[in-house]
């Protein structure tokens, strides 16, 4: 501040490159950025602040009014803080029979549990008292089966889940390589070849993208059922390769557009084959818009609903529709859909963050050249 | 090394006809220039020859072998293009190498490299080979480019203005450095160009090229001091050739609107009107001299000073070598050199005499 007055210029300088002669408003709006950047990555984030909460809440606490934020190990990390010592009507601490304090829970803290995590990986049934009772005093049982006693609930056997996931990353993994694979095929004869009737092929192309997919669910239900791919998996990854072609047409051919013919044609004329060619120049090339459509292509693939609850029952049922028809014994129960989800974000993830170098460049569609 | 031979290659667009009815030979080591304004065919012929695009009508001979089915990998030619043939993601010793890789070749990784450096060495850029693609200067680039091509020995180097994006001075350079690489290797080269100076001083032949049609296929003298047509005349040459509207009455030639008027040569049959065309040289002051104009403009370049005289309503560009002295306004005296002028018709096609 002082040496900016000493040596500073009359007029405030609002981008410099020596922090020193920075006006001190410029500084502060710099500081405002941050500030606005700060805020909306936390109103982004919280969802799924809110989500991993849930997962270890129980039943009662994910629904508590007013909502509960701060989790708490009994006996273990800030119990002592959360638990405080209920008050007597004149303000003194009131005493238990052996003449301890009695504590009560604040009300924004909750206990952690895992029985949503558990809980989503088993089967559970309800059980008596007079049987949570006598389960509990079994020294047969698990940690696992220990929380859900707890709830009064036993393990019956694994929960559909793993397969649901399983079935998801197979149908959603296969079906944007095949996409991304085709459409990369496709886009690149459309960037380089004149081929006829070329703007009618691209607008038919893109035109199986007008419907909304649940206006066809039926017909292709009907057609699936007749094929013998309902509920296959086969039948899902086809399902989503062709729903997923027309995007991954379009963007990729824009890539290839931005790619120089020249590149390709001083590899032909070295004596590598069109194939050879593609390969070994095209391809490094592309690597961004490739990256860029296979993370929007799983991104659909993924989280599709309508089709999955539609033409899956069990075999090939995946995940989204899982997720929203998990049934608890007597209600909702929120820290089994939470942990759902959370597993749910986990791949996409971790997809988008392996692959952010070059989606930095891929989504603004080739804006900011090399 | 081959001789390469067009005939009558026609090509058509969808909406223009790119080529109309070339034909050329290219002997076997020769430097061959092709010269045309932009729009005027040279990248398609090229690209003919070296099977990016296949013609409409007419036959590319390799040495008298039909090649016209052969895909570009079968025809073994080197392109040196315009721009963008440095791959970015590679540097220059795999961009050098990139040619011998091609799986076709079956090359050794050792004789790559002994081919590399060998390369490198002739165009100077040993230095470079670790280096990105994307961390050169143009004038770098184009050498990387030259070098991809004189690798590997092809039939034909096809070039597409290879110089066309350098700065004047590292144009001037490369040129020097080009011909003598051509000339010691003995490569037959195709070196497309716009430029007349680049056709003059490089070429053993030039074909000049105009709206798709060969224009005058000759020797830089050819070119230079023959020229078939109005439009040859215009295109090589700087500053550009004067050119007037001339008539002829029983015997004397006079520019129309000036004082000045010459004897008919005496082979040679001239229409009444014609137009002359006279290079600046030959415009040659002479306190002497026959003509006489006003000195209207001076445009000193060191070398030599560009002179425009104004005679009557027509207007003479002539050169003297050095700075001048002369002032602005100042009458000047002047001779043409009769044997050096040419003579067009109307429809611009050369008048022997």
């Amino acid at each position: 501040m002082a040496r900016f007055e000493e040596v500073g210029p009359r007029s405030p300088i609002i981008e410099s490159t020596r922090v020193d002669l920075v006006h001190p408003r410029a500084r502060l709006g710099v500081t405002i950025r941050a500030i606005v950047a700060i805020v909306i990555v936390a109103i982004m984030l919280f969802p799924v602040v809110w989500l991993a909460l849930t997962t270890i809440k129980t039943r009662p606490d994910a629904v508590a009014v007013p909502p509960k934020f701060i989790p708490y190990f009994p006996d273990g990390l800030l119990s002592d803080w959360c638990m405080v010592p209920q008050l007597n009507k004149d303000g003194t601490p009131k005493l238990d029979k052996n003449g301890q304090p009695v504590l009560k829970e604040r009300a924004e803290c909750f206990d952690v549990t895992l029985e949503g995590i558990v809980g989503l990986f088993f089967e559970r049934r309800t059980l008596t008292p007079a049987q949570q009772k006598q389960y509990m005093e079994s020294p047969e049982f698990g940690w696992a089966d220990r929380i859900l006693l707890k709830r009064g609930l036993v393990i019956t056997g694994p929960s559909d889940f793993v397969n649901r996931f399983r079935n998801s990353l197979i149908i959603a993994g296969t079906s944007t390589v095949l996409a991304v694979a085709f459409g990369l095929l496709a886009a690149y004869a459309f960037s380089r070849w004149d081929i006829k009737g070329k703007p009618d092929f691209l607008f038919f192309i893109l035109s199986t993208r007008m419907l909304p997919p649940v206006v066809v669910t039926i017909p292709i239900f009907l057609m699936y059922r007749q094929l013998g791919i309902y509920d296959t998996h086969i039948g899902m990854i086809l399902l989503y390769t062709v729903f997923n072609l027309s995007l991954s047409v379009w963007l990729l051919k824009g890539f290839l557009d931005e790619i120089p013919k020249e590149y390709e044609e001083a590899a032909l004329v070295d004596g590598y084959s069109r194939m050879q060619a593609f390969r070994k120049v095209v391809l490094p090339q592309a690597a961004t818009g490739i990256a860029a459509t296979t993370v929007f292509c799983l991104i659909f693939a993924w989280n599709e609903y309508a089709f999955s609850l539609m033409l899956t029952s069990d075999v090939a049922r995946t995940m989204p529709p899982a997720i929203a028809s998990t049934q608890g014994a007597g209600g909702l129960e929120w820290a089994i859909i939470a942990t759902a989800s959370m597993l749910f974000l986990i791949p996409v993830v971790v997809i988008t963050f392996a692959l952010r170098q070059h989606l930095l460049r891929g989504v603004t569609f080739g804006a900011i050249r090399q | 090394m081959s001789h390469v031979e067009l005939q009558h290659i026609t090509k058509r667009f969808k909406t223009v006809t790119a080529l109309r009815d070339v034909s050329f030979e290219i002997q076997d080591g020769e430097f061959f220039v092709l010269l045309g304004p932009t729009g005027a065919g040279k990248t398609t012929t090229l690209r003919v020859i070296a099977g990016l695009e296949q013609q409409t009508y007419g036959h590319v001979l390799f040495d008298g072998e039909i090649v016209d089915d052969l895909p570009p990998p079968d025809r073994d030619i080197a392109f040196v293009f315009q721009q963008y043939s440095l791959y970015p993601n590679m540097s220059v010793y795999d961009n050098l190498a990139f040619p011998l890789r091609a799986p076709m070749r079956r090359m050794s990784e050792a004789e790559i490299r002994q081919r590399v450096y060998q390369a490198a060495e002739i165009l100077r850029i040993t230095h470079l080979l670790e280096r990105r693609t994307s961390h050169l200067s143009g004038g770098e680039m184009q050498r990387v480019s030259l070098g991809r091509a004189i690798v590997r020995q092809p039939r034909i180097f096809l070039m597409d203005e290879p110089l066309s994006n350098l700065d004047a001075k590292l144009r001037e350079a490369l040129r020097v450095e080009l011909k003598h690489i051509q000339k010691t290797q003995g490569s037959t080269t195709l070196f497309v160009t716009h430029d007349q100076i680049e056709a003059l001083t490089m070429a053993d032949r030039i074909a000049v090229l105009n709206k798709g049609r060969i224009v005058q296929i000759g020797n830089p003298t050819d070119i230079y001091d023959r020229p078939a047509t109005i439009f040859v005349a215009q295109l090589v040459g700087v500053p550009r050739i004067n050119l007037v509207d001339a008539r002829c009455d029983d015997g004397t030639i006079s520019i129309v609107n000036s004082s000045v008027h010459l004897p008919k040569p005496v082979s040679g049959d001239l229409p009444r009107t014609f137009k002359l065309g006279v290079r600046p040289e030959h415009v040659q002051l002479d306190p002497q001299g026959e003509f006489v104009g006003q000195l209207l403009l001076i445009e000193p370049l060191g070398v030599e000073s560009i002179l425009h005289i104004k005679v009557g309503q027509q207007s003479l560009v002539c050169t003297v070598p050095g700075m001048t002295r002369h002032k602005l306004g100042e009458e000047l005296r002047f001779n043409l050199v009769r044997e050096r002028l040419h003579y067009f018709r109307e429809d611009g096609i050369r008048i022997q005499v």
